[in-house]
């Protein structure tokens, strides 16, 4: 029947809309109509027909109507010549109907912008002393971004870009409690349609996100366990460690980090425990007897925090761990300079892409805030780098993620950490999330850069992340460029630019193997491995050509 | 960090042997998996700040260039000492505990959520109990799943326990999986 229908749609369009009317009368005329022209066989089936395509073609009354019309006047002979004048009666009704809504179309769309127009200084002020008025505010706001969106076309004369985009930033903040500076910040960010949709995907939470304890069970199992419990963070699984409530984005720096079995891994910034946990999970994998899994530094310097990281370390069931309350950049003496595998830096951040978590950050931040969290950030990302063992076997690397969107403390930091120390950037294994800014306004950043991630709430639906990932190419601390020549001239790697660039660019080892020593360089380079600790003996014992 | 001295180490023995009884030796002796080291070393008793840590023993090589007034916590914290000199088992001993108990109570799901609050076991609502316990043992209290719940000390042994009426305490409670909830800050 189906088939049949399809037909009918297909060969015969113009029968469709008489198919529809509901008289009966015509419903016998319509079934005459098609027996005509379709096949005997069909004639018992287009009864079951016709009350389908009566739903199918329900909205079109106007078709209908005139199909009933039609369907009254014909008789079964003429079909031929009733069906072309029906064709035509039908298609010049649509013309006409679609003459008539595209003129009113136009017509709301000339009248929108004629209407908009940006408030005279004298409304804004009587406006400020009004209690604001949100749904005013609101519409005044689509209106900016229906106009900035497409400004060629839709802008009034005599009003340029930027009194727009004041003005836009002005309700915005208004409307949603922001201050200038983020509002300012995020406006020359993104462009007005996507900063819209990330200041709504702000106001809403994300869903939470509950990670399985691989140590303890299996998610399959815990599933069935949780899918009828409420409410989920009291339940005897979650005491008995066996899930741990972290948002999806906490998930991802460790996904980055990928620890080993039997590697020495820090955690700088450790508290609560969310991603320490998971490390921990990674590393032990299925908890038996035979793998051997490591050691996992955590450090925190609130002593507040701490609690709640050994309480969940413990809860979780985490066995190979040290807790230590360190301030980060004091990591490298006690720990020791090159002496672990792998780091992982969460860094206090200003928390700018959490808002959906913590509102006060709307209003609450300012440049000097900004700079000073990437200040300290630089300083923590020298000391995580510092206390990795670039010839580890297995390891070298160095996860930096923040919970921010501004790229004084996302590019910027990864940028100085570049120039100051030899590490590269490596793809950070995540396939989504949109890679990091390379330019921004006057900043230029290393082109390797767009390896890095950025995670947006109203793209992935996750809160706002930056993760990078690192590896260290040496242990050594150049003071000058000089380390930028240390390759054999026939290895170069393939990304030409890196090379003798005097811009502070690190990158010259291509080590992306996990060995960590270069084939070609490797006979020079092992004695040296095996005298790890001494960094100096890098460039004492191979000759830098000062080019 | 210290290791245990002779007194420490016998109160710490002595409890433990209440739940695990000659299990005992296979917590003190079981081969240590952890950390970096490919042969397996051994598990010891570590003191710091008058808590007790069950740590393998690269654990605390590697844990000994952190000061002391740094170092928080390493590997599982059993328990700890009071003011009085009295060793008490914490809750974070249970997975050590439950892997090697020697007496067990499993409850039903009715009475899982009361004993998590911090009460006592009642008779009503004991689904099934190891035989030979006897008054003073310790007993480790599981909920149906086998997922542990917490420790107890036994008020009566097995048989005495058939005769009482269902409102009676069955196990003393000590602790619970409850507490990392409850009570976060004393952990």
């Amino acid at each position: 029947m189906a088939a049949k229908r399809k037909k009918n749609s297909r060969t015969k369009k113009v029968e469709l809309p008489e198919d529809s009317d509901n008289s009966s009368d015509s419903k016998l005329q319509n079934d005459n109509l098609i027996e005509q022209e379709i096949d005997d066989e069909e004639m018992s089936d287009s009864d079951g027909d016709n009350p389908f395509t009566d739903d199918f073609l329900q909205g079109d009354e106007d078709e209908e109507e005139k199909g009933s019309d039609s369907g009254d006047e014909s008789d079964s002979d003429s079909d031929d010549e009733d069906l072309e004048v029906k064709s035509r009666a039908i298609d010049e009704e649509r013309e006409r109907e679609e003459e008539e809504a595209n003129a009113e179309l136009q017509l709301n769309i000339k009248e929108e912008p004629d209407e908009f127009q940006l408030p005279t200084q004298k409304e804004l002020e009587e406006e400020g002393q009004r209690p604001p008025d949100l749904p005013n505010l609101q519409k005044r706001i689509k209106e900016i971004v229906r106009i900035l969106s497409n400004f060629k076309d839709l802008k009034h004369d005599g009003t340029k870009r930027k009194d727009y985009v004041d003005q836009l930033k002005i309700d915005l903040s208004s409307y949603y409690g922001y201050n200038e500076f983020l509002i300012g910040v995020l406006v020359e960010m993104f462009p007005v349609v996507e900063l819209m949709e990330l200041i709504e995907a702000f106001e809403k939470p994300r869903p939470i996100c509950l990670r399985t304890n691989t140590l303890k069970t299996r998610r399959r199992a815990l599933a069935d366990v949780l899918i009828n419990r409420v409410p989920i963070g009291a339940t005897p699984e979650y005491m008995a460690g066996h899930y741990m409530l972290q948002s999806a984005s906490s998930i991802l720096p460790v996904m980055a980090l990928a620890p080993q079995e039997k590697e020495k891994i820090v955690d700088m910034a450790a508290a609560p425990g969310g991603k320490t946990t998971y490390i921990a999970a990674l590393m032990n994998n299925a908890a038996t007897e035979q793998l051997s899994p490591g050691i996992i530094y955590a450090n925190e310097m609130k002593e507040p925090r701490l609690k709640s990281l050994t309480a969940n370390l413990h809860r979780m069931g985490v066995t190979n761990s040290i807790v230590c309350k360190y301030d980060g950049r004091e990591l490298p003496k006690v720990l020791g300079v090159n002496s672990v595998d792998r780091v992982l830096l969460d860094a206090p951040c200003s928390g700018t892409g959490v808002i959906s978590k913590d509102e006060s950050v709307k209003a609450s931040k300012s440049t000097e805030e900004i700079f000073k969290c990437a200040d300290l950030q630089k300083q923590l990302i020298l000391a995580a780098i510092d206390v990795v063992d670039a010839t580890s076997k297995t390891g070298g690397y160095i996860v930096y993620s923040t919970c921010s969107m501004m790229i004084p403390e996302n590019e910027a930091v990864i940028d100085y950490a570049l120039r100051k120390r030899d590490v590269k950037l490596v793809p950070c294994g995540l396939d989504f999330g949109q890679p990091g800014f390379i330019r921004y306004r006057e900043h230029r950043f290393h082109p390797s850069l767009e390896k890095t991630r950025r995670f947006y709430p109203h793209v992935h639906n996750m809160d706002g992340f930056f993760v990078a990932k690192l590896k260290k190419m040496s242990n050594t601390k150049p003071k000058k460029d000089t380390d930028a020549k240390i390759q054999k001239p026939n290895s170069i790697n393939k990304a030409g630019e890196e090379s003798q660039q005097d811009d502070g660019d690190q990158n010259k080892k291509e080590n992306g193997k996990k060995g960590g020593v270069v084939p070609e360089n490797g006979k020079k380079r092992s004695p040296s491995n095996h005298n790890s600790g001494k960094k100096r003996k890098f460039p004492a014992k191979k000759e830098i050509p000062k080019a | 960090m210290r290791p245990l001295d002779e007194n420490e180490t016998t109160q710490v023995f002595e409890k433990l042997y209440k739940f695990v009884g000659n299990n005992l030796k296979n917590i003190v002796e079981s081969p240590a998996h952890e950390g970096p080291d490919s042969s397996a070393g051994r598990y010891c008793f570590r003191l710091q700040k008058n808590k007790v840590y069950y740590v393998s023993e690269s654990l605390v090589k590697r844990a000994t260039n952190i000061g002391r007034d740094n170092l928080v916590s390493l590997g599982t914290c059993i328990g700890k000492f009071t003011k009085g000199g009295k060793f008490h088992l914490t809750v974070q001993a249970l997975p050590l505990l439950a892997s090697n108990a020697k007496h067990k109570i499993w409850l039903k799901p009715t009475s899982e959520m009361s004993f998590l609050y911090g009460n006592h076991v009642l008779k009503g609502g004991v689904e099934k109990v190891t035989e030979n316990i006897v008054a003073n043992d310790g007993v480790v209290v599981f909920s149906m799943s086998d997922v542990p719940l917490g420790f107890g000390i036994a008020a009566h042994s097995t048989q005495e326990s058939r005769k009482l009426d269902p409102n009676a305490n069955v196990v003393l409670h000590q602790s619970d999986i409850g507490e990392y909830l409850r009570m976060e800050d004393e952990l």
